[in-house]
């Protein structure tokens, strides 16, 4: 009984999520004129699991108490490279993407070893990293262009059985590959150690680096994946900076609503992927009750900063004041 | 006021030792290194004119990291600048479109709007307890939303007043651009604020640890919400002078600025944790920043390598005197 009491508490951020999402979708499926068709679903996933893969990389640095303030970039860069790189035959697409997931890797280790070994505060080292890759990415594209393979992109943002959105599928298997394994190994149960308290970690005798590189490592492969799928669903690469500022700005929404604490140790990335969905589908509300889209940018901010001031609830539970200041 | 004449010889050992701080002296040399390396590139370097030059581009960045520093003194962070920014330019133009009335109260307006969102993000950080980043990072969401409704998503039409013209580009001292004097004004005022006031001192020991200057009986809360309004006020002032330097507001004009202003602040010596920094590191930060902008825009270098040599740049001297210390 207790042990299930205590399940129940650790995952209620991410069934509070999840509870978000349903009660949005189903505003938004029941006020839309089509109502819940594949096309409609398909789309709707489409949008979504490109915000949930940039949100899952968010949320792995934002367990160990960091912050990772460059996805939105290496989402960009990636996004650039894909469309030199994943085209051609079946075999030179499966380079391009191996070579796609590499660079991911390479941008988050990059992160990972700056903040790790050169002691650099993470605000500080992503933001300026996140200009380097930003530089890349318009160095790669200085104007939108390029292609992806069209078959592949097609199968991959298509549905499965003409039912089922082949990209939720997609990130069902991202999830089964890297998350699982990761918050299930030594590494992981160590990031979320690191999150709660890095000294007790450290007196546990925990591999701290290790956990925090291959944490930062992760979200840069996760942000990649992110871009691939940008590519597959635009058949273009473009160095936009705006969107890449907002895809990380969105990405830390996201694991808000997905009940991940962002001064770390709690959460989880499931959480976040439901966190990355309702906040897609409060965008798109206004949409189904014919808002000027114009207000889009607005009320997305104001339900970012809703959501951040939610945090503030746990003061309540205060006992003493000097816990304010952590 | 008494006290201060027996502290003074402290006092001025004190900031001789800080204008020794190697942070600052680094800054410095570097400053000169890229004059050293800007001369070799073309003569016109070291011309007073493009000096000068230099110097009244460099002051609308010093004004919003002015702002930005006192935040990051306090061990917080304001990613709200981009379009705290925009608002500043675009309300006070829209306010000088409102008659003489309008044309009067311009600057004032643009800046306190500036003023309210900082508010807005003091009160988060100080009363709400939610980490500076996130909150900023949403009431900047909050601003480029208003800002998109009011604008409709085009660059506003209204044009900077004359006043706001006069003061980003004009000359009350023959030789001195008035953006430069504004800079000296504003930075003297937060020289003055963070050395000899109760507030600057409450704000350093906030950085150092916010729990004993609490329990030292500082208001911490209304501290910290005053700077965040500081800051607010300030980068909602720099977009006044670059809406009167380009006689007008667009929409991402802000965009340009918070990599900068944070990185000012930091290579100037100032820990990002808070409690320990210099506005003269903050000067020789916001002068290195522009004169390598400066550089790389007459070796014509294209906007992509621009930001990677930024980047890199920025995490090389921050790797070379930012670091952390090593944990236990």
């Amino acid at each position: 009984m207790t042990a299930w009491r205590y399940r129940l508490a650790e995952q209620r951020g991410t069934l509070l999520a999840l509870a978000i999402f349903v009660v949005m979708f189903v505003i938004y499926i029941s006020n839309h004129q089509a109502g819940l068709t594949a096309n409609v679903a398909q789309t709707a996933a489409n949008k979504g699991v490109l915000l949930a893969f940039v949100a899952m990389a968010q949320t792995l640095v934002v367990i160990t108490a960091g912050i990772d303030l460059s996805v939105g970039m290496i989402f960009i860069l990636t996004n650039c490279l894909a469309s030199w790189i994943v085209v051609g035959t079946p075999a030179e697409t499966a380079l391009g993407v191996a070579g796609v997931l590499l660079a991911g890797l390479v941008c988050g280790a990059i992160n990972g070893a700056i903040v790790i070994f050169g002691r650099l505060q993470p605000i500080v080292a992503t933001i300026a990293t996140g200009a380097v890759y930003f530089g890349v990415a318009l160095l790669l594209r200085p104007s939108p262009g390029g292609a992806v393979n069209e078959d592949l992109a097609d199968a991959l943002t298509g549905r499965l059985f003409g039912v089922v959105p082949t990209s939720l599928v997609a990130l069902l298997v991202v999830v089964l590959v890297v998350w699982v394994p990761f918050s299930r190994s030594v590494a992981g149960r160590t990031a979320y150690a690191v999150g709660s308290s890095e000294p007790a970690a450290y007196m546990s005798g925990m591999p701290i680096r290790r956990a925090k590189f291959l944490a930062y490592t992760l979200a840069g492969l996760l942000a990649a994946i992110g871009g691939l799928f940008l590519t597959f669903f635009t058949y273009t690469g473009e160095a936009a900076y705006a969107s890449g500022n907002a895809y990380t700005l969105f990405s830390i929404a996201a694991v808000v609503l997905g009940g991940v604490s962002l001064y770390g140790g709690r959460g989880s990335a499931i959480g976040a992927i439901f966190g990355a969905f309702a906040f897609r589908t409060i965008g798109d509300l206004l949409f189904v009750f014919d808002f000027d889209p114009l207000w889009q940018p607005l009320f997305q901010g104001a339900v970012l900063l809703v959501a951040v001031s939610l945090g503030a609830f746990a003061l309540f539970r205060v006992r003493n004041r000097l816990e304010w200041f952590g | 006021m008494s006290g201060a004449v027996t502290e003074r010889p402290a006092g001025r050992m004190a900031r001789i030792a800080r204008r020794l701080d190697p942070a600052v002296t680094t800054a410095f040399a570097c400053i000169l290194l890229l004059l050293v390396l800007g001369s070799l590139y073309s003569s016109s370097f070291l011309s007073p004119e493009y000096l000068l030059q230099q110097l009244k581009v460099a002051s609308f960045l010093g004004v919003i990291a002015t702002g930005m520093m006192l935040v990051i003194l306090l061990g917080q962070i304001d990613l709200s600048v981009p379009w705290v920014v925009a608002v500043g330019a675009m309300m006070a133009c829209a306010a000088a479109a409102h008659g003489t009335v309008g044309l009067v109260l311009a600057i004032p307006f643009g800046v306190l709007c500036g003023v309210t969102v900082g508010v807005v993000n003091g009160f988060g950080v100080a009363y709400l307890r939610i980490p500076s980043m996130i909150v900023t990072l949403a009431t900047n969401a909050v601003a480029q939303g208003l800002m998109v409704v009011y604008t409709g998503g085009f660059s506003p039409q209204d044009s900077a007043s004359s006043a706001m013209r006069w003061l980003a580009t004009g000359f009350l001292v023959p030789g001195v651009p008035n953006a430069v004097l504004v800079w000296i004004l504003v930075g003297a005022a937060m020289v003055f604020a963070l050395t000899r006031t109760t507030f600057g001192r409450a704000v350093y020991a906030i950085g150092n640890r916010e729990r004993a200057a609490y329990l030292s009986g500082v208001d911490t809360r209304r501290i910290v919400l005053v700077a965040f309004a500081v800051s607010g006020g300030l980068s909602a002032f720099g977009g006044v002078l670059l809406a009167g330097y380009a006689s007008k507001a667009a929409q991402s004009m802000g965009d340009a600025y918070l990599l900068p202003a944070i990185a000012a602040v930091v290579l100037g010596g100032a820990s990002i944790l808070g409690g320990r920094g210099t506005y003269l590191g903050t000067v020789a930060g916001v002068i290195l920043i522009t004169l390598l902008q400066s550089i790389l825009s007459v070796m014509q270098m294209p906007e992509a390598g621009r930001q990677v040599t930024y980047g890199i740049v920025i995490v090389a001297m921050l790797l070379l005197y930012g670091r952390a210390p090593a944990n236990r």
